[in-house]
């Protein structure tokens, strides 16, 4: 007897019937983990099988580190312009047009101050969504205004990188970007003000040639990548394997450029840590 | 004499003209008249070809086989007083990036730049002119001995990019770089930088931050070079034409774009077509640019060169 009959032809259900699963409610690690998003979330955005470090953006970090989710944006309307009206297969203005429209970003970077536990920190994230976290003239500016904000006002600095380095469509206005960043960084170096390097997945090119090897201490989150040129261009030009874990967050403090790894959970309070011990303050709890 | 493929019709005429000396010389016919026309039309030839050359034609002629390059270049300009200096102290000799002290005149100063090689054996030995952190860290410890005695320092640029290896990488490449970057901004020493062939990306920068930053006029200074520029954009290596146009990368546009200071012209042709003349140039753009920077304090120097570097970028809002 078959198990199977359907009684009229064709598929009736209306689509307006159709059991749709919503966008966004489950998760997929790369190890092939399903985790429900709401989970993920209360997680730190942290895989609970397999601890793997999601992407995050500026949204989700500023809400890990600063308390109650409190902050003032800084220099929030700074865009990009065209000074060297670019145009590959596409127009640059219509690139950035369509990276605005989907990340709903202005650029690359988002900067604020706030407090976090219950001391000010200044803190510049990168989006990846945006460009590829690609610095132009627009992420050294609001980079360096924010360390301008830490040197004016004697509150510690955190960047966040996630770039895959220099944005091309600014040639060599991105390039010099570096230079502009490192002269910020420099003078707060000599005003004694921490400044604390987060390297997150991935952090490479032209990020990791200045700010994000530069912090009085750099860390990172476990299984990031990090290099200055990336894993296909190494080896494309050595023609060699690249090791199990090459340019990994472990690779990174295994070989000397890292200070410390930590999960993501316990970023805020690694990171307040060490400035309460290098300020020689008492420890927060 | 090595052309490239545009400046054939120049080495066409070149060869006519040669022939029509050479009928002169063994018969009695009269070639003068000829010659001349043929030298005339060379003149056009040349004036149409190089002064109107495309962005990738000056990066052809940038990475030129003939061209002079940073070992050429002090050596000409200092002679014997060029010491060359080696090492970074915790690594190797990076034979990519040279460095020494030298004279121009009365003044000593401290030369560091990316070296290139001439012929198969030497662009190995030289890694083709890409450098390993280690050579930063030499060019850095190079700069700090010259900021402790006061020794004004001149960087030449001359790069297809710092080295992307495996060994680099567990070396900390970017590290290197960054902190070169980091440490010129501040350098309490005058720092001129030339770009004297290929300035490419943060390998070029990692010695290139400088109170004065010049141009020879056939060089290129970018970001990225234009052929990989090509291979990511277009995802084809067949566009480095329009890669170069669009990264507005020769000296001219550079200039324009108050990224560099000033241009250093080259010999009808090229840095190669007549190196004393080229040598003489650079070596006046040096004395030139050091006589600008030699009165100010440490502090002005220092401050009007963040100053400088802070003001790079444009943007809206």
């Amino acid at each position: 007897m078959s198990w199977f009959k359907r009684k009229t032809a064709g598929i009736t259900t209306t689509t307006e019937e159709k059991k749709d699963t919503p966008k966004g409610l489950w998760y997929k690690s790369p190890t092939g983990k399903i985790v429900d998003t709401e989970e993920l979330e209360k997680n730190f955005y942290v895989s609970p099988e397999d601890g793997y470090h999601v992407r995050i953006g500026s949204k989700e970090y500023f809400e890990i580190l600063f308390d109650d989710n409190k902050f003032k944006e800084l220099d929030k309307n700074l865009e990009s312009k065209d000074p060297l009206k670019f145009e590959d297969t596409k127009k640059y203005p219509e690139r950035l047009k369509v990276a605005q429209d989907k990340t709903k970003l202005k650029d690359a970077v988002r900067t604020a101050v706030g407090k976090s536990k219950g001391k000010d920190l200044v803190v510049a994230c990168m989006d990846f969504a945006f460009i590829g976290g690609s610095m132009g003239s627009v992420v050294g500016e609001k980079i360096a205004r924010a360390a301008d904000y830490s040197l004016k006002n004697n509150i510690p600095l955190m960047v966040i990188s996630k770039s895959g380095g220099a944005r091309m469509m600014e040639a060599a206005l991105s390039l010099m970007q570096l230079a502009k960043t490192s002269v910020k960084l420099a003078q707060l170096s000599d005003a004694k003000i921490p400044y604390i390097s987060l390297c997150t997945d991935p952090t490479t090119g032209g990020t990791t040639a200045s700010f994000a090897m530069l912090g009085d201490i750099n860390i990172s989150e476990p299984g990031a990548l990090i290099g200055f040129a990336g894993p296909r261009i190494v080896r494309d030009t050595t023609g060699k394997e690249l090791p199990e874990g090459f340019q990994t967050s472990e690779f990174l403090l295994e070989h000397g450029f890292l200070d410390f790894i930590t999960l993501r959970k316990d970023l805020k309070d690694k990171v307040n840590q060490y400035i309460d011990l290098i300020t020689n303050q008492p420890l927060r709890s | 004499m090595e052309y490239l493929e545009f400046e054939l019709p120049i080495k066409e005429l070149e060869d006519q003209l040669q022939k029509c000396k050479i009928i002169g010389e063994e018969s009695e016919v009269d070639v003068t008249e000829t010659c001349q026309q043929i030298e005339k039309k060379l003149a056009a030839a040349q004036k149409d070809i190089y002064k109107n050359l495309t962005a990738w034609q000056r990066v052809q002629l940038s990475r030129h086989p003939e061209r002079p390059y940073t070992l050429d270049h002090i050596r000409a300009i200092c002679g014997d007083s060029f010491l060359e200096l080696h090492g970074d102290r915790s690594f190797k000799d990076d034979k990519a990036m040279i460095g020494g002290l030298g004279k121009i005149g009365d003044q000593s100063f401290m030369f560091i730049g990316q070296q290139k090689g001439f012929n198969t054996k030497t662009r190995q030995y030289r890694n083709f002119g890409m450098a390993n952190p280690e050579g930063y860290r030499k060019a850095l410890r190079l700069m700090k001995s010259a900021e402790k005695f006061g020794i004004p320092v001149v960087t030449l640029l001359d790069t297809p990019g710092a080295y992307p290896g495996l060994e680099a990488e567990e070396r900390g490449q970017g590290e290197a770089i960054a902190r070169n970057i980091l440490e010129m901004t501040r350098l309490k020493v005058p720092v001129i930088t030339i770009v004297i062939g290929e300035g490419a990306s943060g390998g070029a920068l990692g010695i290139g931050v400088g109170d004065r930053v010049l141009m020879l006029e056939n060089t290129w200074y970018s970001v990225i070079s234009p052929e990989s520029c090509s291979s990511i954009l277009w995802r084809s290596w067949e566009y480095k034409e329009q890669a170069a146009e669009a990264l507005k990368l020769t000296a001219v546009d550079m200039k324009k774009l108050k990224l560099v200071d000033d241009i250093i012209k080259e010999p009808l042709g090229g840095a190669h077509r007549d190196r004393d003349k080229t040598f003489k140039a650079v070596s006046d753009a040096i004395v030139k640019s050091y006589e600008t920077l030699k009165n100010l304090s440490p502090e002005d120097l220092v401050s009007q060169r963040m100053e400088k570097y802070a003001n790079m970028g444009v943007y809206k809002g």
